[in-house]
């Protein structure tokens, strides 16, 4: 499903995932609040760059790009038509206006540069050392716990519905637009909900046999190298380059 | 092992789910340490709810429950009471909640207050002496359900437990895995309970057997086993026998 891809021995991957997450955050803040196009056009060829180096292969980079491209094609269909400003061309009785179009552009870039910088750190990290890091940052153990648990048990589930719909298929189940497809999607959907409350029930109280006293304790033991500090300071010049560009055009 | 050292004593413990029948009814039990019993029952005949029952997983609704010679009602006197009796769940899955193995076994060990180094030393002796070395980094959810099984007992060894708690452990494992668990079983010095419907591998393995039935267990007839003889139709080495 979200699994770590590049297997290849890349700059990125042997980072210290804290800086690897700093640097995200940091640039996701950026990049969110910009509305220079110098700027987000920077952004979105710096997360190319980025992404590049973790040598994702371009099929599984598209693949991940789709979800979020969707949003932006129904922003697309709305946004130039809705918003208010001067006329580009008409279609119709509709008016595409200047600033519809440039809003929508900045967002479908935005987004896109964020998304990039995102796959590159998901796809450069292994899942379970991201939640370590996660705690090392110091974000609270229960967020860092739930982390963990939706990546361990999501697999359980998935396979749980996948079980149950495959002997929904051998009873001769075939999907239609019908009050009986509801009614049985409806059922399946509240088993799963069901199975995975008992589950979870199941799952603490093995927690409890083994000594569970709400701490979870982590193995892994980050440390900061030279490259790590050079990189982490690189990319901050470089975003707060970002930053200031586009503060001082919009003042 | 030192024998008639009372662990585990079950005096009149009923259970019921709300709604339904009792599960438990009455039932009665003594564990000395040295025992290693196996428990066959028809499904929904209590046995996992007893395990349960004993963990402190579940409250009876009457009846008392005293482990190493204390009552045991509160979650508090459970507690110290799970560091000495290790319970292996019957799906693997509900057992094995961290991402990779290693961090599955070492929980345990931590929880017991060991420290890093410790847990993690603990832990890799447990996988050795189950024959799972090198398994420390594997992801728990990828493993197949022979190993994801060992690994959940490795999680409970670990704990180092002076009573181990067996529900069902070779449904679905193949006759390898069965024979890992059954010389792992062997090896170590401990007391168990085991439940299973395999009479043949309780026979190996445990010293007496016991049926359970309408919420209590039968010490009164214990189940007797004897030998059949059966022909190797394909002649003498068309299976081999352990």
């Amino acid at each position: 499903m979200f699994e770590e891809l590049s297997n290849g021995d890349s700059f990125i991957r042997h980072l210290d995932p804290r800086v690897k997450i700093v640097v995200v955050f940091l640039f996701s803040i950026v990049v969110a609040t910009a509305r220079q196009f110098q700027v987000l056009t920077t952004a979105l060829v710096l997360g190319v760059f980025i992404v590049l180096m973790t040598q994702i292969p371009f099929m599984e980079l598209g693949r991940r790009l789709i979800p979020v491209n969707l949003l932006i094609v129904f922003l697309w269909l709305f946004l130039p038509f809705t918003f208010k400003g001067e006329p580009l061309f008409f279609m119709g009785p509709l008016a595409v206006t200047r600033e519809g179009v440039l809003y929508a552009a900045g967002i479908s870039v935005k987004s896109n540069a964020m998304m990039l910088m995102l796959i590159a750190l998901a796809a450069s990290t292994p899942i379970f050392t991201l939640g370590h890091a996660l705690r090392a940052l110091g974000i609270p153990p229960k967020i860092v716990h739930l982390f963990f648990f939706t990546y361990r048990y999501i697999h359980v589930m998935h396979r749980e519905y996948v079980r149950l719909k495959n002997s929904m298929k051998m009873r001769g189940f075939i999907p239609g637009n019908s009050l009986h497809t509801y009614k049985t999607l409806a059922y399946m959907v509240g088993m799963l909900l069901i199975r995975s409350l008992d589950r979870a029930q199941r799952v603490y109280n093995a927690m409890l046999c083994r000594g569970f006293n709400g701490n979870l304790y982590s193995l892994s033991k980050f440390s900061l190298n030279r490259k790590d500090i050079v990189s982490l300071a690189l990319m901050i010049a470089v975003i707060l380059a970002l930053g200031v560009l586009e503060w001082k055009k919009t003042i | 092992m030192e024998k008639n050292n009372l662990i585990i004593h079950i005096k009149d413990i009923c259970f019921s789910y709300a709604g339904s029948s009792p599960v438990l009814d009455k039932l009665n039990l003594k564990l000395n340490s040295g025992d290693r019993f196996g428990l066959m029952g028809p499904n929904g005949s209590g046995k996992t709810t007893l395990f349960h029952v004993i963990m402190g997983l579940l409250k009876p609704t009457s009846g008392s429950i005293e482990i190493y010679n204390r009552p045991a009602r509160t979650e508090k006197d459970f507690r110290k009471i799970r560091r000495k009796i290790g319970l292996l769940f019957q799906d693997a899955d509900d057992q094995l909640f961290s991402p990779t193995v290693l961090e599955d076994v070492a929980f345990g060990p931590l929880n017991l207050g060991k420290s890093q180094d410790e847990a993690v030393e603990i832990a890799i002796n447990t996988l050795k002496f189950l024959g799972l070395a090198g398994f420390e980094d594997r992801i728990t959810y990828k493993l197949s359900g022979g190993e994801k099984k060992l690994v959940s007992l490795a999680t409970v060894l670990a704990m180092q437990p002076e009573v181990l708690l067996m529900d069902e452990p070779t449904s679905g494992l193949d006759d390898k895995t069965k024979a890992i668990l059954k010389r792992v079983l062997s090896d170590l010095d401990l007391t168990y309970i085991l439940i299973s419907h395999e009479i043949e591998f309780l026979t190996e393995i445990t010293d007496s057997i016991y049926t359970m039935s309408s919420g209590r267990i039968h010490f009164d007839q214990k189940v007797q086993v004897h030998q059949h003889v059966h022909a190797h139709p394909h002649g003498a080495y068309a299976h081999q026998h352990e």
